[in-house]
């Protein structure tokens, strides 16, 4: 909203023309996309290829689960399966999980959030995703030239002296990967930084800026610390160079210490996005300002921070000094308080607010719901004598997909589902989204519940056979795995028949708020026509809805409302 | 924000030059924050080891040669020296003198490089290579593999990122020759510089780290 | 070990009714939230859902005492059940004196125990109920880890390091027990039983075994064999120190550092001899790194400190 504007609030299906040039439609042709520096493309190159990962790491999943439908190993040989829980870590974590949010949403709509033409270094945009690619490269070849069985942690000495195959193929992948998303880190940091525009200041950003910007943090200082751990394996593995080799007397529990230093907080990586996302949809949805801006906003930065002394949570069971469990435990704890302070200022925002359950608020409600029970077990896991008994069982893998799948990936869908009009000019069919929000929703907590029960009774991670009395519960898991997995189908063809029929969407169908929203869907080429000059606070849901101008012709962007 | 200025170095997405400066500054703070945590995580693998095997590290500092180490100190500081002023001479638009002291920095940058492989070789003779060629016979053999393996891959993770300055350097001399630096836009220069100052500050903390602590006085006990 | 259907596991230890109590006192609170959050949002969301489209709710910018509250009740309530379990971990570390040390060695893909008594098994454990057990592990190869659901402990097996963990089993029967860290191809199958018995049948059971040599006296056999008594003689003098009377005691290196000869420090001794020397000792000792095993190794730990056990 700027001091020109006088048009009337467009209605969601208002008869805005589209703009006649935009960044889907500017330049033609593969050479176009594939050295393209347009943050939307990248963005759009990203969400192709985690799309392609997440089938990869799917299919893994989905041999998994068959596999575990009897106790006995009927359809994979062990090592296969060991291979297949590998792949589908790797692939989801690595590939899928910390590139979404971040590279896929955040790419598209950061630089538009703030009022900026581009990221601040859109060729190190680009690199970062061909980094990506490269990395996931490697690790495919990796993967079909003869697998991975060291599971998506690599601990040591496995990893670096007993596993087969080709673990320095695909630690060398990872390690490239890395630098993806360092550069990423690097450049949305600068880019909120310095290319916010004219009155957009720091309290008046969208909280998915806030949340993009802790994990900017972490990407930054975390990445690089894995990097160089999993480069040491490789050269232990590839030079017999001595860093971790017990036999030598290294330790292999300082692997340990430095691979959790990253990775917990990757956890973060991929969950504080989601959060921004959230705060966006659920404002949206029941036209409200989000509940006590600066405590979610602030409290991004807490988890963010938070996140990098509690690795040691990860090893209660390794002997590790009984005080630095005390510490690592206590610290742990203390993550939960700005978690629980997100999850009541998001349903307080709902509190006299005009509540629209549309598909990306279900979306949104199916991420409380479970995000809330994924976090809420990570108190068995923080408390030391619980997680004695909990450590690698079926708790933690129930407890980390909830988080990771019911949190992550439904805040992930739903931003998805929320930005699909803006990305793509177009409208998918309401009754199909709702149908895979409600299908993913359920499948889900069919196939992780019984996982907090056989974790409970002592089923541990990665076990290709196991006990009889277990199979009932990996049964269940596994029909829930199938509604999950008939879900994301579901939700695959609403996506791409949108592409096909879908209606136009016009600039704003949620009747959102933010400089996303007041300019032309899709975007032109350089988001803006003149850079905005912003006077209002984020979620000014009071306010009327209003586009930019287009300069020279008096109007709102690209037509006139009436 | 129409003052857009007619600088060609401007890129279509800043405002003006000044944004781009900073940009452009920043973030390479911010990836040099990223390289602090890369060395950062073998400086904390080296210090939990050395914590362990005191004796050993000790006795595996006492292989490597003081002098070429110190040598390449003296380099590394005076390629400082050097890179420092063709920040000043780009700042200042001298596009001569930018050339000659980025040259001089690559002279320098390379004779690390040619004085490392000297240390390196006398390493393969000794049998001091682990991987390659380790033949040290010691009760605390592994030990000692363990030190030589922290050596290699920290004097070794240096020299590439002194390689990738070079091949900066590299890429910077044509631009240079052209005439793209002027006293406007001269943050490529800057930014290299930075990146130049923070691969000799590891440098600054690897020598006394393999080199020096412990030395002598202990090894009579 | 029922083969029915269950979903809580047995309690066979001391150790389980403390994890228990803890794990319902998380499932009540864990409820709470749950349906407290979600009952607040399904009312709101029906009670404020979207009657016009033109509907414009008044801005709510958030309230500090609200904020507060939400802030410092979940601090407070991690903080007690951080105590709580705490204080159960604690007692999971630190064994009692008089419990019965069983060596456990992990190897790809199976568990090897001996018994003091001499007796070895393999994938089984029998101990006897109402007794403490400590087990003093070690790994072969790449990491595995000790874990007893019915008990609810477990522990990591680790190359190169000597790791503990305790139990007093109070249920006769027989209970899973599972390697729980991925360890390999065969990482499923690293599992076995234990098997607890009514003491006199414990004994009996240790009568029936193979071996009638105790691992005290095995090793008193190595320790004359490798050559260790050469030096480490009973009397001072020696070329080594001797070993009689030090475990558990401090000991002076030739740094001036002071440490603790415990499990850790003798296996180091042994195996890389030069690390810690101690003052007024030359480093002659050879290494024994590679040439014996980790079963031996635990037969000249349990020989030298029986030596500090005679009076």
């Amino acid at each position: 909203m700027t001091t020109t504007s006088t048009t009337e609030a467009p209605s969601a299906s208002g008869h805005l023309a589209d703009p006649d040039v935009n960044y889907l439609n500017n330049e033609y042709g593969i050479k176009s996309w594939l050295l393209s520096l347009d943050h939307k493309r990248i963005g759009l190159l990203y969400l192709i290829m985690t799309t392609v990962f997440f089938v990869v790491g799917g299919i893994g999943a989905a041999l998994i689960r068959i596999e575990l439908m009897t106790p006995g190993g009927d359809l994979l040989e062990a090592d296969t399966y060991n291979k297949m829980f590998t792949m589908h870590g790797v692939a989801m974590i690595f590939f899928f999980l910390i590139p979404s949010v971040p590279a896929v949403i955040g790419n598209f709509v950061l630089p538009i959030m703030i009022g900026a033409k581009d990221v601040a270094f859109p060729k190190l945009n680009l690199l970062s995703w061909y980094c990506y690619m490269v990395g996931g490269g490697l690790a495919t070849f990796a993967i079909i030239a003869g697998g991975i069985d060291t599971g998506w942690t690599f601990y040591t000495p496995y990893s670096t002296t007993y596993a087969n195959g080709y673990v320095s193929v695909a630690l060398f992948g990872v390690f490239i990967n890395g630098f993806s998303g360092i550069l990423t880190g690097v450049n949305f940091m600068t880019t909120v930084h310095k290319m916010r525009a004219p009155g957009m200041t720091w309290f008046r950003l969208p909280l998915f800026i806030w949340a993009q910007y802790a994990t900017s943090l972490i990407m930054i200082l975390g990445t690089p610390v894995v990097a160089i751990t999993l480069l040491l394996v490789v050269l232990e593995r590839v030079f017999h160079i001595g860093i971790f080799d017990p036999a030598l007397g290294g330790d292999p529990i300082l692997f340990q210490h430095l691979f959790w230093f990253y990775s917990h907080p990757a956890v973060y990586i991929m969950i504080v996005p989601g959060f921004g996302v959230m705060s966006e949809v659920i404002a949206c949805f029941s036209r409200k300002r989000i509940f006590g801006y600066s405590f979610v906003a602030f409290s991004s930065l807490a988890i963010a921070v938070l996140g990098f002394i509690v690795w040691g949570h990860h090893m209660f069971t390794t002997g590790q000094s009984i005080y630095a469990g005390m510490v690592f435990s206590f610290l742990t704890f203390l993550i939960a308080v700005p978690t629980a302070v997100k999850i009541f200022n998001w349903t307080a925002t709902l509190y006299r607010g005009s509540v629209s359950m549309e598909s990306p608020m279900l979306y949104a409600m199916g991420f409380m719901g479970l995000f809330l029970i994924g976090g809420l077990t990570g108190l068995f896991l923080s408390t030391m004598a619980t997680d004695i008994h909990l450590h690698d069982t079926y708790f933690v893998v129930a407890h980390f997909h909830y988080v990771m799948v019911g949190g992550m990936v439904m805040a992930y869908l739903c931003g998805l589902h929320f930005w699909w009009p803006k990305m793509t000019g177009r409208m998918y069919s309401e009754v199909m989204a709702k149908t895979s929000a409600v299908l993913i929703f359920m499948g889900f907590n069919l196939t992780f519940f019984p996982q907090f029960v056989l974790g409970y009774l002592g089923m541990p991670r990665r076990y290709h056979v196991y006990p009889d009395e277990f199979q009932i519960l990996h049964v269940a898991s596994t029909a829930g795995a199938t509604v999950l997995g008939i879900g994301y189908l579901v939700l695959f063809i609403c996506l791409v028949s949108s592409l096909i029929n879908g209606a136009k969407a016009g600039p704003n169908p949620w009747g959102a708020k933010g400089l996303e929203w007041m300019i032309e869907s899709p975007p032109t080429p350089h988001n803006f026509h003149e850079t905005p000059v912003v006077t209002f606070e984020a979620y000014a849901y009071e306010e009327e809805d209003t586009l930019l101008p287009v300069p020279g012709d008096g109007q709102t962007t690209g037509a006139v409302s009436h | 924000m129409s003052s857009h200025s007619e600088n060609p170095a401007l890129q279509h997405h800043f405002d003006d030059l000044k944004q781009q400066y900073e940009a452009a500054n920043m973030g390479m703070w911010a990836f040099l924050a990223q390289e602090i945590m890369f060395f950062g995580g073998l400086f904390s693998g080296y210090a939990v080891y050395r914590y362990k095997y005191l004796a050993a590290f000790i006795e595996g500092s006492n292989h490597l040669p003081i002098f070429w180490g110190a040598l390449n100190t003296v380099v590394l500081i005076a390629s400082s020296f050097t890179v420092a002023m063709a920040v000043r001479a780009a700042q200042l638009g001298r596009a001569k003198s930018l050339f000659n002291w980025i040259i001089s920095t690559m002279v320098l940058g390379v004779a690390f490089l040619g004085i490392k492989s000297i240390e390196y070789a006398d390493k393969y003779h000794h049998g001091l290579i682990p991987g390659a060629n380790f033949t040290y016979d010691s009760p605390m053999a592994g030990q000692l593999k363990i030190f030589f393996s922290f050596y290699f891959v920290m004097t070794g993770m240096h020299a590439l990122h002194m390689i990738i300055g070079i091949g900066l350097m590299i890429w910077l001399i044509p631009k240079i020759r052209r005439g793209a630096f002027t006293a406007e836009y001269y943050s490529p220069i800057e930014n290299f510089g930075l990146y130049w100052h923070f691969v000799d500050i590891v440098w600054i903390f690897l020598f006394p780290l393999l080199y020096l602590i412990g030395r002598e006085p202990w090894i009579q006990l | 070990m029922s083969k029915d259907f269950q979903l809580h596991p047995d309690l066979a230890s001391t150790f389980a009714w403390q994890v228990d109590s803890i794990y319902f006192l998380l499932i009540a609170l864990s409820v709470l939230f749950t349906v407290g959050v979600f009952t607040v949002l399904i009312i709101f969301s029906v009670k404020y859902r979207r009657r016009s489209d033109d509907e414009r709710p008044k801005p709510i910018h958030g309230s500090t005492a609200l904020e507060l509250a939400w802030s410092i009740i979940p601090l407070f309530i991690a903080i007690g059940v951080f105590t709580l379990g705490a204080e159960v971990y604690f007692r999971m570390y630190r064994p009692p004196a008089d419990a019965i040390e069983i060596f456990v060695v992990g190897k790809q893909w199976m568990w090897k125990i001996q018994h003091p008594e001499g007796v070895r098994e393999i994938n089984e454990l029998h101990i006897p109920v109402n007794q403490p057990v400590k087990l003093t592990m070690t790994s072969e190869d790449v990491i595995h880890a000790f874990s007893v659901p019915a008990f609810r402990t477990k522990r990591d097996v680790v190359p190169g390091r000597y790791t503990t963990m305790w139990f007093e089993a109070n249920q006769t029967g027989e209970y899973h027990l599972f390697c729980a860290e991925y360890c390999g191809t065969q990482h499923s199958t690293m599992t076995g039983r234990v098997i607890v018995m009514e003491v006199d049948a414990y004994q009996q059971w240790l009568g029936g075994g193979v071996s009638g040599e105790s691992m005290v006296d095995a090793g008193a056999r190595q320790f004359v064999q490798l050559g260790c008594a050469t030096c480490h003689k009973a009397e001072s003098g020696g070329r080594g120190p001797s070993l009689v009377g030090i475990f558990g005691g401090p000991v002076q290196l030739a740094t001036g550092e002071i440490v603790t000869v415990d499990e850790s420090y003798v296996r180091e001794s042994i195996l890389s001899p030069g690390t810690k020397i101690v003052n007024g000792y030359q480093p002659i000792m050879p290494t024994f790194q590679g040439q014996i095993s980790e079963e031996t190794l635990m037969q000249l730990l349990t020989y030298i400190k029986s030596l500090s056990e005679s009076e």
